[in-house]
């Protein structure tokens, strides 16, 4: 896998604004930030309200991709380049998510939304207007996607990537420390999992490390190489971040994206779970 | 709850039990004055990244965090600097980062 396949530049980006056949899609976080200012052309998607199910706890399905992407004007020939704030956390999930329902030709703004700003390139408010395509999406591709099963049978026999933060890790903290920590899953974290925060795969910018650092980091975090691996966060988001660094950067074969993740994990009756740094045994 | 959206970083903090949450609360200055937009990293006692939030238009934002020792670093277009906090117990704690 190569970096150029996955990655473009934010300089690569500011000179293909309007180039036929590319689309810029903001995914943020803070889902008004695009109302803010965004890159000129891009259109956004909504991680709350247009991917995931507004009933159950699920994804949209492939019909509603579809009808999605098609309102978007995007279409099956076009090159995505995905970028949002917050270090590309949902930029990275959109991504996982487009490659989930067969959109090859997707890549990420390397160093998303931040970036983007701290480089001062432009931003504007214009409302974007694309023409409504036909897109069609493929089955789920569930080579990259585990669910709690998997999960579980998963323990002490493939790799477990736990990304949160150390804190959330050992059962401290039940969110991201710039949210609100009332939930009602347990702390804690997927006994035998290793904790290497996603933010360990990211320079301060918002780039990613290069292949040689990320390289060092999870094999000193004892990544074991010739195990499958499955990464999970809190909602999946920072996870796809790591499953990006793992799989389309380090190319790593067989790397799922735990999208359930603690929010399930935890709240799962009966299964084991582990406090503490996972470093005293 | 609010899904994961960051919350709005202003400075008077609703809706939070402060009695139980450890807020970490503050402004972003360059040349003496609030910026906004800056990226505003909270690191733990180890330097390891913990959190990001964007200051308002006021230079606000906040944590949520845990007791202890804490850096706090904002990074603009003008600069960049951080301050240390140290939070003893739960409630507001405020701090000032300038970017040079």
């Amino acid at each position: 896998m190569s970096r150029e396949n996955v990655l473009v530049s934010a300089a690569w980006s500011e000179e293909n604004l309007g180039a036929p056949g590319v689309v810029f899609v903001e995914v943020d976080e803070d889902t008004t930030a695009y109302e803010g200012g965004h890159i000129p052309g891009a259109v956004r998607i909504d991680w709350r309200t247009e991917l995931q199910d507004q009933v159950r706890r699920d994804f949209v399905d492939r019909a509603g991709f579809e009808k999605l992407l098609s309102a978007k004007g995007i279409s099956n020939d076009d090159t995505v380049i995905l970028y949002g704030g917050n270090n590309n956390w949902f930029a990275a999930y959109a991504y996982w998510y487009f490659k989930l329902y067969g959109h090859d030709a997707v890549k990420l703004l390397d160093g998303g939304r931040k970036k983007w700003e701290l480089d001062g390139r432009p931003l504007d408010k214009d409302v974007v207007e694309r023409a409504e395509t036909n897109y069609s999406a493929q089955e789920q591709d569930l080579s990259i996607r585990a669910f709690r099963d998997e999960v579980v049978e998963a323990i002490g026999t493939k790799n477990l990537v736990d990304v949160r933060s150390p804190d959330e890790f050992s059962g401290k903290l039940l969110a991201p420390a710039h949210l609100p920590q009332e939930q009602a899953q347990r702390g804690g974290h997927i006994p035998s999992a290793i904790n290497v925060p996603w933010s360990k795969a990211a320079n301060e910018d918002g780039t990613f490390r290069s292949d040689e650092e990320l390289k060092a980091i999870y094999g000193e975090a004892g990544l074991d190489g010739s195990k499958n691996t499955i990464a999970y966060c809190r909602i999946g988001e920072r996870s796809s971040h790591t499953w990006f660094a793992l799989h389309e950067l380090l190319g790593h074969q067989d790397v799922k994206n735990y999208d359930g993740s603690w929010t399930e994990y935890g709240s799962l009756v009966g299964v084991p779970v582990e406090l503490g740094s996972g470093k005293e045994g | 709850m609010s899904g994961c959206g960051a919350p709005d970083q202003s400075v008077v903090v609703t809706g939070v039990d402060t009695t139980t949450e450890t807020v970490l609360s503050g402004k972003v200055f360059a040349e003496g004055a609030p910026v906004g937009g800056a990226y505003v990293r909270l690191l733990d006692s180890t330097g390891e990244f913990t959190a990001e939030v964007v200051s308002s238009p006021e230079g606000d934002f906040r944590f949520f965090a845990a007791p202890g020792d804490w850096t706090i670093r904002a990074l603009h277009r003008s600069g960049n600097g951080q301050a240390l906090v140290t939070a003893q117990g739960p409630g507001v704690h405020a701090v000032e980062v300038a970017v040079a």
